[in-house]
């Protein structure tokens, strides 16, 4: 089967390409606020939870190997990062080696690790293998905490190299993603449409770029993994893994090769992920860390591309959108508009006011907006496993066939 | 937080009195940990659901006990002049008592919705639940530190050598007595229905077994027991309350859990007082181990669980699954 078999798929993704390249510049139409600061750093936050999650995504929904370690690999990659790319300093290690070193090394080093705890994969099944995988990244935590020189300070953390592009340590670096400066030669016929004229990239339109290619690239590498001999050998062991091996599959093999692929998505994600948050604190690479990328999936629509894109969109961005109604719900209160009823529900503008869940004080009873969106995740799980077990993805299959068989419901 | 405390005691002390000191410890954490298995198992092997929510159900069991022993006083405002333990004992009951109910809701609204679905799917309902729980608890204590009242305080008995906090010895007695007591439910009519489900749903139910029912007693059961680890890990001498962090107890349970085997009630308290030992032990003989670092009690179980399960996939106690193809 092709890459993008029909023409409407060809045709789709072409259209895709072409809003993702307008998208930074608030070019897209009615969706120009996309291209605001803040919404860029949380579409670039998405595109690399998306790297991490298109590796977990071919372990747990490929190969069925439940894991809810990924942060650990993120993190190594991240720390083997900060290691080779950092800069040295009194208490922290650091080479100060340029991107094209530490951005594959992050990766390699975390597919290494994923070798090493696979064996434990092929001994330990299912269920197991999630409590194994949980304790990794308990013991993962512990190590980041104790080892100073690598992780920095418990509370304080270190920084991360930038995305720049350098030769060698010391040298000025040729491309930098992570300053704003003039727009590249190859994007000005995006000045040719009549409502755009720029002259300018921030550092967000410049690391969504870089991220997005690694993300097409990702995506096009897991979508080729997964129609060729090893995804179809993964598939097979998922499916039923003593099947698997009487039909002459590895199974040691096949498993080992997903730990290790998914690791080293996870270990470039972690990676780029520290560098374009700029500092990161042991305590980061926790168990929700985890937890996130297992529910995008599940979201998502678990063994399709298509679908990790779309939960990790919603994952990501929906607390943004909450956010935003909570705080137009608080204006509607405060400037007694049409909707104040519904704020007055919803939000406790007071300590004395029973009704409300939502605090916008930091203190005091109420959930924050933080909590809320925690307590929303949760719900979110519990509703989709419940009313859609086969995520975002098994939504648009049923629209598409209803639109396919229309007017037949059949 | 044991281990510190332990390691406090231990300064100057002779090296049988500090490892007889250990192994008390050990075995009151112990204790925590296979109520919290114990609680685990049984909606495990009842319903084959792996219960993510350990935690913040323990959490909000504690923070309810907190809540009716030390600000509204349920029940002792309606007993006229009871002594302070009998109020308080009072108070823990109902707290289990609504524990047990929203266990049986929790199951109801979440857990039936998903029967026959891949259990890791309803592994991540109970996460979601758990960060529900976890989150509105927090939020219900102000996301401080909720005294339970406890009678007991930091009353210390001395036994020989042994110095052990007087809520570490009722721990240890707690535990016993629900152990014989789960020793004897599943003799009854409803443990053998119990037993049955967790064989085979089908079968039970083919022999008039009530499938529904047993999964609302095992989550009633299950709740409560968790509430219990979950009280008796935020009395002194580990905290002086339940607080935010009291819901991690369950990602410390979770090893003591795997050791024992997901299935096995027996494993469970075994897995559990081995933990909590090996645990305090560590603490106690590493703790001023440099290279070692900081807080390497707290991955000891982890670490066991990996050993254990590479030597026994399963756990100690735990049932193979029948491989077919």
């Amino acid at each position: 089967m092709g890459l993008f078999p029909t023409t409407t798929k060809k045709v789709s993704i072409a259209l895709l390409g072409v809003m993702a390249l307008l998208l930074p510049f608030s070019a897209l139409p009615l969706f120009g606020f996309l291209g605001d600061a803040g919404w860029m750093v949380m579409i670039n936050r998405a595109l690399i939870y998306a790297i991490a999650a298109l590796g977990l995504n071919l372990l747990v929904g490929v190969a069925g190997q439940i894991s809810l370690g990924h942060a650990f690999f993120m993190a190594v990659g991240a720390y083997t990062a900060v290691v080779l790319g950092g800069e040295a300093g009194r208490t922290v290690w650091g080479l100060g080696l340029p991107i094209w070193i530490w951005l594959p090394a992050a990766g390699v080093v975390a597919a290494l690790v994923g070798i090493l705890i696979a064996p434990t994969a092929v001994r330990v099944r299912g269920l197991y293998l999630a409590f194994v995988t949980l304790g990794l990244v308990f013991i993962g935590l512990f190590l980041w905490r104790n080892l100073g020189k690598v992780a920095g300070g418990p509370t304080t953390g270190r920084p991360w190299p930038k995305l720049e592009f350098a030769l060698w340590r010391g040298m000025d670096p040729i491309v930098s993603f992570a300053t704003d400066g003039p727009l590249w030669w190859w994007l000005t016929p995006i000045n040719w449409l009549p409502w755009v004229h720029i002259e300018e990239m921030s550092r967000h339109a410049k690391t969504y770029f870089f991220v997005l290619v690694f993300v097409i690239v990702f995506a096009l590498i897991a979508k080729n993994v997964m129609r060729t001999r090893v995804g179809r050998s993964w598939a097979a062991i998922r499916d039923r893994d003593i099947a698997a091996e009487v039909m002459g599959v590895a199974e040691a093999k096949g498993k080992t090769q997903a730990f290790a692929i998914s690791s080293f998505y996870a270990g470039v994600a972690g990676a780029i992920l520290a560098s374009v948050v700029g500092r990161m604190i042991p305590e980061s690479w926790n168990l929700f860390l985890s937890i996130e990328f297992v529910v995008i999936i599940l979201i998502g629509g678990a063994g399709t591309i298509a679908g990790v894109f779309m939960g990790t969109f919603f994952v990501v961005l929906t607390p943004r959108l909450v956010e935003d109604a909570t705080h137009w719900l608080a204006t509607q209160v405060s400037e007694d508009g049409s909707f104040a009823w519904l704020g007055n529900l919803f939000i406790r503008s007071s300590p004395d006011d029973f009704i409300g869940i939502v605090s916008l004080e930091a203190a005091g009873p109420g959930l924050s907006i933080y909590q809320l969106n925690v307590v929303l995740f949760g719900v979110l799980i519990i509703v989709f496993l419940i009313v859609e077990p086969l995520g975002i993805y098994g939504i648009w299959i049923k629209v598409r066939n209803y639109w396919k068989g229309w007017p037949f419901t059949y | 937080m044991i281990g510190l405390v332990v390691i406090a005691q231990a300064v100057g002390q002779a090296p049988v009195e500090r490892f007889v000191n250990a192994l008390g410890s050990g075995l009151a954490l112990g204790a925590i940990y296979a109520l919290l298995a114990l609680g685990f198992v049984i909606i495990f092997k009842a319903t084959q659901v792996v219960n993510f929510a350990h935690g913040g159900i323990a959490a909000l069991g504690a923070y309810l006990v907190s809540y009716f022993a030390t600000v509204s006083n349920i029940p002792g405002r309606w007993m006229g002049d009871i002594s302070v333990t009998l109020q308080w004992t009072l108070s823990a009951l109902v707290a289990l008592g609504v524990m047990a109910l929203i266990g049986i809701v929790i199951e109801r609204i979440t857990i039936r919705p998903m029967i026959g679905e891949p259990l890791f799917a309803v592994a991540m309902i109970t996460l979601g639940l758990d960060l529900i729980i976890r989150t509105t608890t927090n939020d219900f204590m102000n996301n401080t530190t909720q005294g339970l009242g406890d009678p007991w305080g930091v009353k210390v008995i001395e036994i020989g050598v042994l110095r052990i906090a007087q809520t570490q010895v009722v721990t240890i007695v707690v535990l016993l007595v629900t152990s014989l007591v789960l020793a004897w439910f599943f003799k009854t009519r409803t443990g053998l229905a119990l037993r049955a489900t967790a064989f085979d749903q089908e079968v039970a139910m083919a022999q008039g077994i009530s499938v529904g029912k047993v999964f609302a007693i095992a989550w009633a059961i299950g709740a409560g027991l968790a509430a219990l680890g979950g009280i008796f890990s935020s009395v002194a001498p580990r905290g002086a309350g339940v607080d935010p962090f009291t819901a991690l107890i369950a990602f410390r349970a979770f090893p003591a859990i795997i050791i024992g085997g997901l299935d096995s009630i027996k494993g469970a308290v075994i897995g559990g007082l081995l933990v909590g030992v090996a645990e305090v032990v560590a603490g106690t003989y590493l703790g001023g181990v440099a290279w070692l670092g900081i807080g390497f009690g707290g991955i000891v179980p982890w670490l066991l669980m990996m050993i254990v399960l590479l030597v026994r996939p399963y756990g100690l106690f735990g049932t193979p699954e029948i491989r077919r193809v």
